[in-house]
């Protein structure tokens, strides 16, 4: 489409008239990759390969994922590339597959976290200064008021640690930061006209959060997934770490830290010993810093900040 | 009565009230247990008297409000009840009260953080001012982008390589912290060296990232291009123009910040099982000891809103518009 005018032979009937090509939605995406910042690059490949081992793990595994062998702590070899673990499961099977249960894990309960946040959010802001909206703000501030990781470890103790109850527990109390979020930034839209006039033609409760705010406040949704995955992340990491996460037989890179731990004890005698354990923590920390590079520039790209530039 | 009295008394009792919502929600977690707790905690074999005697113990055949009362009574004046852990099906009760697990490791726990923070505070205050006033420098990127990094690392796995590195390679600190009442202070510290080293790291660099967002928000104001423009030295603009509306965002990350240490401290303590309040709280949450996790979690919770209300109250206090109301 050409935007240059010519004054002579210029005519608005042949303009109003040309066909508009609208950009494709992958075009626009490709030009911004383009001009994106190396760390956002990094952060994207990183995150892409973990989800490429995450979805494709049962066939880049050598073995089966709680398969074991009757050698236990095996060393590097060619037939168990990263060694095997206490009750000899090789362990770069079990990284393989922990990349599926931990990432499928997190990813569910941020989804999860944002279904609920987002939704209670919306009606907040929309139903703003009502008798609702004040109980679900009050609510959300005594739930913020006990740190995450104290309050998710006192109702496993309750509910006791399962994967199910994991992903319940830790997307109902993220959802308190997402329903702020949420609450905050639909707080803008909902004064516009055109939310009013919607009101006005009688449409439904429904249709006025998903038709007329959801997608005026999806950007800087975008960026806070990602952050708060991270977080979640972190979260179930560091539960499964404590032991009360997800467990065993599942393979899941925070219990693998925890149950190779002691191993580090020995890396004057065997350096490749002693770093299998943080093999599993440092996955954990690549993708988190991966995620946190590409939400650092959408939300420098969505937000106009020209804070860091 | 002076306005800024009324606000802070306003915040006050609004803290106590979310104390008072806290301890209603971690007291009623129990009656969430599924099934008959009291069987599972004494075992299969335990006799029907001995469960009978432990339900009534438990108060379970009252109502749930008189046993609120009586717990929030108990714990008033320091009795958060009796641990599950001990019992046996027998009946012989071997069982210990909370406030004797809680008490000597409360003040391990206090003394990690107070380690921790002494050395975290200003570190990160210094850092995160630097990095405002010189922003965009080499100096302020090396410092950012090394935060990033050190803020998307699990506690854990930062608490391994300082094992790796101090510990094992080259031998200056003991890997696993095992203090007790009776070391002297030297020897504490010593031990206690390496958990406070991963705790301090993980602090500075959320502290160092937040003052920095706090201090350039600051810096963005009209009142300050203003100062500047009209020809002030820079360091009179930082006193008298900068510094007087600096101290609500600092106290308020500070507050954050050592609130957020009371997280930290549970994973820390339990790779290097120091013998703290975060290990004690782990250990019963997987033993399902459910008197001491409503303990600890009452302690941590009381802590963490109390340190945002001290951070509140001090923010209103220094706000130079409260206090020279027109």
């Amino acid at each position: 489409m050409s935007t240059e005018k010519q004054t002579e032979n210029y005519s608005a009937k042949a303009e109003v008239a040309q066909v508009k090509t609208r950009r494709s939605y992958l075009y626009i995406v490709l030009r911004e990759l383009k001009n994106a910042p190396f760390t956002a690059w990094l952060g994207l490949i990183l995150t892409l390969s973990y989800i490429f081992v995450a979805v494709f793990a049962s066939f880049l595994a050598p073995y089966g994922e709680s398969q074991v062998f009757p050698i236990s702590y095996a060393p590097w070899s060619n037939e168990f590339y990263l060694g095997t673990d206490h009750i000899g499961r090789d362990i770069l099977t079990r990284l393989i597959y922990g990349a599926r249960n931990t990432i499928g894990i997190a990813f569910l309960t941020t989804a999860l976290s944002f279904v609920i946040g987002v939704s209670l959010g919306l009606i907040a802001a929309i139903t703003r200064e009502t008798l609702l909206d004040q109980i679900l703000g009050r609510f959300v501030d005594v739930l913020m008021a006990i740190p995450l990781l104290i309050f998710a470890l006192m109702l496993l103790s309750i509910f006791g640690p399962s994967a199910l109850n994991l992903i319940i527990i830790i997307a109902v109390l993220d959802s308190t930061r997402v329903f702020r979020l949420t609450r905050a930034v639909a707080l803008n839209i909902v004064v516009m006209d055109y939310v009013e006039a919607s009101r006005m033609r009688g449409e439904r409760l429904f249709w006025i959060m998903r038709r007329e705010i959801l997608p005026n406040i999806i950007p800087p949704l975008v960026a806070e997934f990602g952050l708060r995955f991270c977080f979640v992340f972190l979260t179930i990491a560091s539960l499964s770490f404590l032991g009360v996460g997800i467990q065993p037989p599942t393979a899941d890179w925070g219990s693998m830290v925890r149950e190779m731990a002691g191993l580090i004890q020995f890396a004057e005698l065997d350096i490749q010993i002693a770093i299998t354990p943080l093999l599993p923590a440092a996955a954990i920390a690549i993708l988190t810093i991966a995620v946190n590079f590409i939400a650092d520039w959408f939300l420098h790209k969505t937000s106009g900040l020209i804070d860091v530039e | 009565m002076h306005p800024v009295l009324i606000t802070i008394i306003k915040r006050l009792l609004l803290g106590l009230f979310t104390l008072f919502l806290v301890s209603l929600i971690i007291f009623s977690s129990i009656s969430f247990l599924p099934g008959d707790f009291a069987q599972a905690v004494l075992g299969q074999a335990a006799l029907e008297d001995t469960v009978a005697a432990f339900r009534r113990e438990l108060g379970l055949d009252e109502p749930i409000f008189l046993r609120y009362f009586d717990w929030i009574g108990g714990v008033m004046t320091g009795d958060f009840g009796v641990s599950f852990s001990g019992r046996a099906s027998s009946g012989i009760d071997r069982s210990r009260a909370v406030i004797d697990l809680i008490g000597p490791r409360l003040y391990n726990t206090v003394f990690l953080a107070t380690m921790a923070a002494i050395v975290a505070v200003p570190l990160s205050l210094f850092l995160g001012v630097t990095t405002a006033l010189f922003r965009n420098s080499l100096y302020d990127r090396v410092v950012s982008t090394t935060t990033l990094t050190a803020i998307s690392i699990p506690e854990f796995f930062m608490a391994y390589i300082l094992v790796l590195l101090l510990s094992t390679f080259n031998k200056f600190f003991p890997s696993i912290s095992n203090v007790s009442a009776d070391m002297d202070l030297a020897e504490r510290i010593y031990r206690t060296t390496l958990p406070a080293l991963t705790l301090t790291l993980v602090i500075v660099a959320h502290m160092m990232r937040m003052t920095r967002a706090a201090i350039i928000n600051l810096l963005a104001n009209p009142y300050i291009e203003m100062a500047q423009l009209k020809g002030l030295p820079p360091y009179k603009i930082i006193i008298y123009h900068a510094l007087p509306n600096a101290w609500a965002p600092i106290v308020n990350v500070i507050a954050f910040n050592l609130a957020y240490l009371i997280v930290g401290v549970v994973v820390v303590e339990v790779v290097f099982v120091y013998p703290g309040l975060g290990q004690l709280m782990v250990d019963a949450v997987s033993m399902r000891d459910i008197p001491v996790v409503q303990g600890c979690a009452l302690i941590f919770a009381a802590t963490f809103i109390s340190l945002n209300l001290i951070a509140d109250i001090i923010s209103i206090i220094t706000n130079p518009r409260l206090l020279h109301p027109r």
